[in-house]
């Protein structure tokens, strides 16, 4: 009763909203565990215990590659995750995120600025390459009625087979004899924060400062209301006068942008090798980030705040990931355990609560009973 | 006439996979479940198949009864494949399109981590062709023996032979009337007596053998029996959705939509071979781009009045009527 009024309940908390998706996403992550873990069994019984022991401490020891790692990651996130929050799913986060990289390589390459306008002019461009390819599907939905699923699916592959044909032709970015890009004028990589031991550089402030920031248009600006108001219900946002249509679009445009962002983070980061930047290999492949991006986003409930925690996880297991391959394994098991949590992650509110259910038929007295021995105790 | 006949004997075979998937596709939808996992479905049922022709490619049995018997695994794998998207989708009520990205990202990473643990490699790798030069009888028939009955495979006939089943029974049996009450008004359907759970969970199985077939298939005709965790089946998955939104969810204007779209296909990768395309001087990449780009030109021009059913993509919940 104390505690009531001392504003801080335990009751109100779990209850709440927010603490009931906090503990879907635990479950899905602990599910997409236990699966990867069992895969391992079946791929390799005798190591899979020490791979798992990567996969669950091995990020630990590289803390700085984590965010490293994660800087794309928290960008992609939060591009499904701001469309989400409209209804709208963007699996095109992808060729967004690759159109963004190739333009960040473009300018870097072909521009001749000088000091940090470089690298600054260079994300930017990135943007503007990701709004783009945010643009087509965002128009096509809301003026031509297409379902913006199909629509972003296509362009993901249109813009891979532009951007690795652009690249290939393109002597000044493309180095055929190792069939990768060339390392970038240092002017136009990111500055490195100069953590010992990793390279994690000014991308990641970057990309936090770029989720509060949208945070902010979500919560305190009229278009985020707006924009939150049609996801909760179409008609009613449309009868209440809210402009749908150029809500689409512009939402579809900032999501491609925050993708874009991430692909010119992933590229202009300097790489390990000192002076070196990361580089592309054209090779006709979708980039992964765009579909890690949503497994960042459900598991940080759409919530931008909540996406620089994802990916932080999601990235850490990821380096774990590549460790496993000391023991035998490869780091595509990661790309399982990230699948299987989207699963999951599909229906963990409802089997939640349906297990809630569950257990409160089955134990309800006990846990009744076990309730009233906890109050008691924090009473006295 | 030389081009002509190289042209269709190309087309077919890629044109099947599309054919098989997207008619799956339809059925999964005319249920009321969005199957967008059909990419994944496609590769599941490919890579057993594959690994299936591995193992007996040096029993002594001809090719085509391997192919028949592979076949069938792939349809089995790609039916148990499919149960996963059908108990989301019905039981757990989830979100279809986002459950289905997940099962299209578990299958290419599952693939790479196993064939590179065992095999070295990035997929399964066969040694066996499948090709028919010609074939007894059907071959020689004047005109139309070349055009459709040499160079090919056998996966061309079955793929044609599935048409007509599908057809029939989503047209003309009493099952199917029932499948396609479920995508348009499942109240109605369960308020007569139909178990609106079980249709579901049957669209989506006959999704589920279809597109592994279907997979199982491209591996034969496009990529010479081996199947890549890399590549994947290259988006055909996706691909047999755009078919199936542009034939209308009818599978007369489904079979005209896949071979549009294979044509486009098989035009983009002989771009050499015909001197009025080759002599223009377009980058190739452009020419594999076009089927993506077609579909969305396609579906700009035709979604406005879309014959989608009204049901799909809502789980369906008995209480809430």
């Amino acid at each position: 009763m104390v505690e009531r009024k001392d504003g801080f309940n335990l009751k109100a908390i779990t209850k709440s909203k927010g603490f009931s998706s906090f503990t879907a996403a635990l479950m899905a992550i602990f599910l997409g565990l236990a699966f990867g873990f069992i895969i391992m069994l079946i791929a390799n019984p005798s190591n899979a215990i020490s791979g798992f022991r990567y996969i669950m401490f091995g990020g630990l020891r590289r803390i700085g590659d984590v965010f490293y790692f994660a800087t794309p990651l928290i960008m992609t996130g939060l591009a499904v995750g701001f469309a989400f929050r409209m209804g709208l799913f963007n699996i095109g986060a992808s060729g967004q995120y690759t159109m963004g990289l190739f333009f960040a390589i473009y300018v870097g390459f072909m521009w001749n600025l000088s000091g940090p306008a470089h690298w600054i002019v260079s994300i930017i461009a990135g943007m503007v390459g990701g709004m783009i390819f945010g643009f087509i599907p965002g128009v096509f939905k809301a003026l031509l009625n297409v379902n913006e699923v199909i629509t972003s699916i296509m362009f993901n592959y249109i813009g891979m087979y532009f951007v690795d044909m652009k690249i290939q032709n393109n002597a000044a970015m493309y180095n055929s004899s190792m069939t990768r890009t060339r390392y970038l004028p240092e002017s136009s990589q990111l500055p490195s924060l100069g953590v010992a031991g990793s390279n994690v550089s000014i991308g990641i402030i970057l990309a936090i400062l770029l989720a509060i920031a949208l945070y902010i248009v979500l919560e305190k600006t009229t278009f985020g209301y707006e924009l939150k108001a049609t996801g909760f219900n179409k008609f009613a946002a449309e009868y209440a006068g809210m402009k749908g249509k150029r809500n689409i679009i512009l939402t579809m445009m900032i999501s491609g942008g925050m993708a874009g962002i991430g692909g010119a983070f992933a590229i202009l980061a300097p790489s390990e090798i000192a002076g070196s930047s990361m580089t592309y290999e054209p090779i006709n492949i979708i980039a992964t980030a765009g579909f890690t991006g949503i497994a960042v986003s459900l598991l940080g409930n759409s919530h931008p705040l909540g996406i620089i925690f994802s990916a932080s996880f999601i990235s850490y297991i990821q380096r774990g990931g590549t460790l496993t391959s000391l023991v035998g394994f490869k780091p595509e098991i990661i790309d399982i355990v990230i699948a299987v949590i989207i699963y999951f992650s599909a229906f963990a509110m409802i089997m939640n609560t349906s297990i809630k259910k569950f257990l409160i038929d089955k134990f309800g007295k006990k846990k009744k009973n076990k309730s009233i021995i906890n109050n008691g105790e924090g009473v006295e | 006439m030389e081009l002509i006949n190289y042209l269709i004997q190309n087309t077919l075979p890629v044109a099947v996979p599309l054919l098989l998937v997207a008619l799956g596709g339809m059925f999964s939808e005319r249920s009321g479940v969005i199957n967008i996992a059909l990419e994944g479905i496609m590769l599941f049922g490919a890579f057993f198949g594959a690994l299936f022709v591995l193992v007996v490619q040096n029993s002594g049995m001809t090719p085509q009864t391997i192919l028949l018997l592979g076949m069938v695994i792939a349809a089995v794998s790609g039916l148990i494949y499919s149960l996963l998207l059908a108990f989301a989708a019905v039981n757990m009520k989830a979100n279809q399109v986002i459950t289905g990205t997940a099962l299209n990202m578990l299958i290419p990473a599952a693939i790479l981590l196993f064939s590179k643990m065992f095999f070295g490699s990035d997929g399964v790798t066969t040694n066996i062709s499948f090709y028919i030069r010609k074939m007894p009888f059907l071959g020689s028939i004047p005109i139309l023996g070349p055009m459709f009955f040499q160079n090919t495979y056998l996966t061309v006939i079955i793929g044609f032979i599935f048409l007509g089943i599908s057809t029939v029974l989503l047209y003309k049996t009493k099952f199917g009337l029932r499948l396609r009450a479920c995508g348009e008004h499942p109240h109605a359907a369960d308020s007569v007596g139909i178990n609106v759970y079980v249709m579901r969970y049957a669209g989506v199985s006959l999704s589920g053998i279809l597109a592994g077939m279907g997979g199982f298939f491209y591996s034969v005709g496009v990529m010479d029996g081996n199947v890549s965790g890399h590549t994947g089946v290259a988006g055909f998955g996706f691909l047999a959705l755009a078919v199936m939104i542009f034939g209308q969810w009818k599978p007369g204007k489904i079979v005209l939509a896949a071979l549009f779209f294979a044509f486009l296909r098989t035009l983009a990768y002989s771009v050499s071979l015909i001197p009025f395309l080759y002599n223009l001087g377009i980058d190739q990449t452009y020419y594999k781009m076009l089927p993506y780009l077609a579909t969305m030109f396609v579906l700009a021009l035709t979604s406005k009045k879309s014959r989608a059913p009204k049901a799909e993509g809502i789980p369906y919940d008995k209480s809430s009527r």
